[in-house]
């Protein structure tokens, strides 16, 4: 393998993730202020196929990714309308949404199944794109992955160093306090909700407008990545460029196991598909198990040099969710 | 004003229409005819004694995947790995039969090895989400999401590998087995009389389980409230292992009737995604276990009676996905409403 075709690899890595990394962001700031929008898997489906149908309709792309992010926005919000207002369980809800949309899009998408429609082209940025091996990684990308890697960024700032972001940390970890301080908690759950939604909705679009374009219905090859998302979120410990990582890791992995498809014939292509989850499951199980308590008890009784190694070593990996994730607030 | 049972009623009837209207305007928005497509998906589900016998073969593990979740919620579990479980138990059934295939033992023995290796198939593929929960920290939806695309993963290559057709693997699946391995069918009708009885007889048991035992009022105990449960001196985590066990061995034999009675092989999507139809059952029936049977049986109506939508009517046949979701999703909204409305009274 040429080290070309490795830098075209990598750089089809990064424009991979980017469907993942606007999941992982829209779902990171609904669960910063303590939503949780189980619906990730169905809304990203709705969207792909809402912007794809837009676009076509209209011949206007960027017609079709708001109509993904107005599709995000209007699933979250029934989320959120259901669990804050009505007080419905997060998880039921947003379940019910999750099955509800991809069958949605599949149901409303027939018309447009395997239609040949508009697609984002490249767009390298000029001087910076000659740049060797920094160039064509990151800068003969399209726009939309350009807006990715932008909003990585611009979501930790928003978070880690604004003022409103800290007002965020506190809706989602001691509602309590943070409304005591003046913060109308509802009102910014639902904010953030539906502004998640929509970071959620332009994963779809990103996905059918750009990565591959147009609608396949069931065998498109995007059904699960919302649930992909949501573990990423997890493993992101709700840090957006933590969370971005574990979007690029996956899109790697996924690379990975394409490139070595030809070596590895005996092992079916479908398998290699999937092997980021059993390595999901084993980073969610790293970055959990801090929390169990048999280990702090068997920590304990161990030699001190021991145990600070282990104990620092859990301390580093562990996530611990927002304190208020999917506890309705009530004002008393 | 509205309360009891009457003001249920009332309640339900608002949600059923509710997402009855709102499914009608999806379908005139397509210039489709909501009383054609209603009246397509009533004769193609119980217009005929075929298709109610065809709706039946979905009702069985529908009702059995049901049944078991009525148990996991009952401990406050999310066992959205249902959907694996149904797979690894029919993994496990096709494990068996494949070893019994040149055997001389009588049939009725192997079926019925079958059947009890579907559901400890099931059931152990559950006590992975059970570990990861209880000693990993790991929640209980995402170990069991992560868990459904490897048992699907898993299916695949066995299919492809091991287990592949003579000749050229497919995604047919592996070789039919010989007749005598299929549960006994009613003559001219694709349904099992005995699959059906393990059914039923799984939902009475559930019902009874949670209803009129220790068992059951501990688990709800858990479920309720598990730190209040714990410090009862209710062994917490057993019961939620329990409680994955009994779900993963109903889920597992939902598997198995797929092999044993349905399809006599192993086909990639064996589940069908009764799980998740499960986990929409379950909660549109507010966790209570008498409802299960009429509820899983309309379900699997819609399903059948949705088959030929796209042959009569060029609409694809989620239509009946789409129709189950609203509806349980109005049946969620509705509640919410009641209870707001209600408190304010």
């Amino acid at each position: 393998m040429t080290q070309e075709t490795i830098l075209v690899g990598l750089a089809g890595v990064l424009a991979f993730a980017t469907p993942v990394i606007f999941a992982v962001l829209g779902e990171t700031l609904s669960e910063r202020a303590g939503v949780i929008n189980l619906s990730m898997n169905g809304t990203i489906l709705l969207s792909a196929m809402g912007g794809f149908a837009v676009a076509y309709n209209t011949d206007n792309i960027l017609l079709g990714f708001l109509a993904g992010m107005l599709i995000g926005a209007l699933v979250a919000l029934i989320v959120a309308f259901a669990s804050i207002t009505l007080k419905q369980s997060q998880v039921a809800v947003g379940f019910v949404l999750a099955l509800t949309c991809r069958d949605l899009s599949y149901f409303l998408g027939n018309p447009y199944m395997g239609v040949p429609g508009p697609r984002l082209q490249a767009m390298p940025v000029p001087v910076l794109s000659d740049i060797p091996v920094i160039g064509p990684l990151f800068f003969r990308q399209d726009a939309i992955t350009y807006l990715s890697f932008i909003s990585i960024f611009l979501a930790w700032v928003w978070i880690f160093r604004t003022r409103p972001g800290l007002m965020l940390l506190g809706i989602g970890e001691k509602p309590s306090a943070a409304f005591i301080r003046g913060a109308n908690v509802n009102l910014m759950r639902y904010i953030y909700t539906v502004i998640g939604g929509a970071l959620i909705g332009l994963a779809g679009p990103a996905f059918s407008l750009a990565i591959r374009a147009g609608w396949m219905g069931t065998i498109s090859g995007l059904d699960g990545i919302g649930w992909i998302a949501l573990s990423i979120t997890i493993f992101g410990g709700w840090n957006p460029v933590r969370g971005a990582f574990g979007a690029y890791l996956f899109a790697f992995l996924q690379w990975l196991g394409l490139v070595l498809q030809p070596v590895l014939t005996q092992v079916p292509s479908q398998v290699l598909q999937v092997a980021p989850f059993p390595l999901m499951i084993l980073t969610l199980l790293l970055v959990n198990i801090g929390n169990a308590e048999w280990v702090e008890r068997t920590l304990a009784a161990m030699p001190e040099s021991v145990r600070k190694f282990f104990a620092k070593l859990l301390r580093a990996m562990r996530a611990s969710p927002p304190a208020a994730l999917g506890v309705p607030f009530e004002r008393d | 004003m509205l309360k009891g049972r009457l003001g249920n009623l009332v309640f339900q009837a608002i949600a059923l229409a509710l997402a009855f209207g709102v499914v009608s305007l999806i379908l005139i928005s397509l210039d489709a005819s909501p009383m054609d497509a209603y009246k397509n998906m009533f004769v193609g589900s119980v217009g005929s004694v075929r298709k109610i016998a065809e709706v039946l073969v979905a009702f069985v593990p529908l009702l059995l995947v049901t049944a078991g979740l009525l148990v996991t919620f009952s401990a406050g579990l999310w066992n959205i790995g249902v959907e694996g479980q149904v797979v690894l138990g029919a993994i496990a059934t096709t494990w068996v039969f494949r070893y019994f295939l040149e055997s001389a033992l009588p049939p009725a023995l192997i079926i019925t090895l079958a059947i009890l290796g579907g559901m400890l198939g099931g059931a152990l593929w559950a006590s992975l989400t059970g570990i990861l929960k209880t000693f990993g920290g790991v929640n209980e939806i995402f170990g069991g999401l992560g868990l459904n695309f490897v048992s699907t993963a898993l299916t695949i290559y066995l299919i492809f590998g091991p287990w592949k057709r003579p000749g050229v693997a497919s995604m047919s699946g592996t070789v039919p087995f010989p007749d005598q391995f299929s549960l006994p069918q009613l003559t001219d009708l694709r349904i099992s009389p005995w699959a059906l009885g393990i059914a039923l007889i799984a939902v009475v048991i559930v019902y009874f389980l949670l209803q009129g035992t220790y068992f059951g009022l501990k688990l709800k105990a858990v479920g309720r409230n598990f730190r209040a449960a714990y410090l009862l001196g209710i062994p917490t985590w057993q019961y939620s292992l329990y409680s994955f066990l009994i779900c993963g061995a109903l889920a597992g034999a939902a598997g198995a009737v797929q092999v044993a009675a349905v399809y006599h092989r192993l086909i990639p999507s064996i589940s069908s995604g009764y799980g998740y139809m499960g986990l929409m059952v379950a909660m549109l029936i507010n966790y209570q276990a008498l409802w299960a049977v009429p509820v899983a049986f309309f379900f699997a109506a819609l399903n059948i009676g949705s088959i030929q939508l796209p042959i009569l009517m060029k609409l694809d046949s989620s239509l009946s996905g789409v129709l189950q979701g609203i509806l349980v999703l109005s049946v969620l909204l509705v509640a919410g409403a009641r209870q707001k409305f209600t408190k304010k009274a």
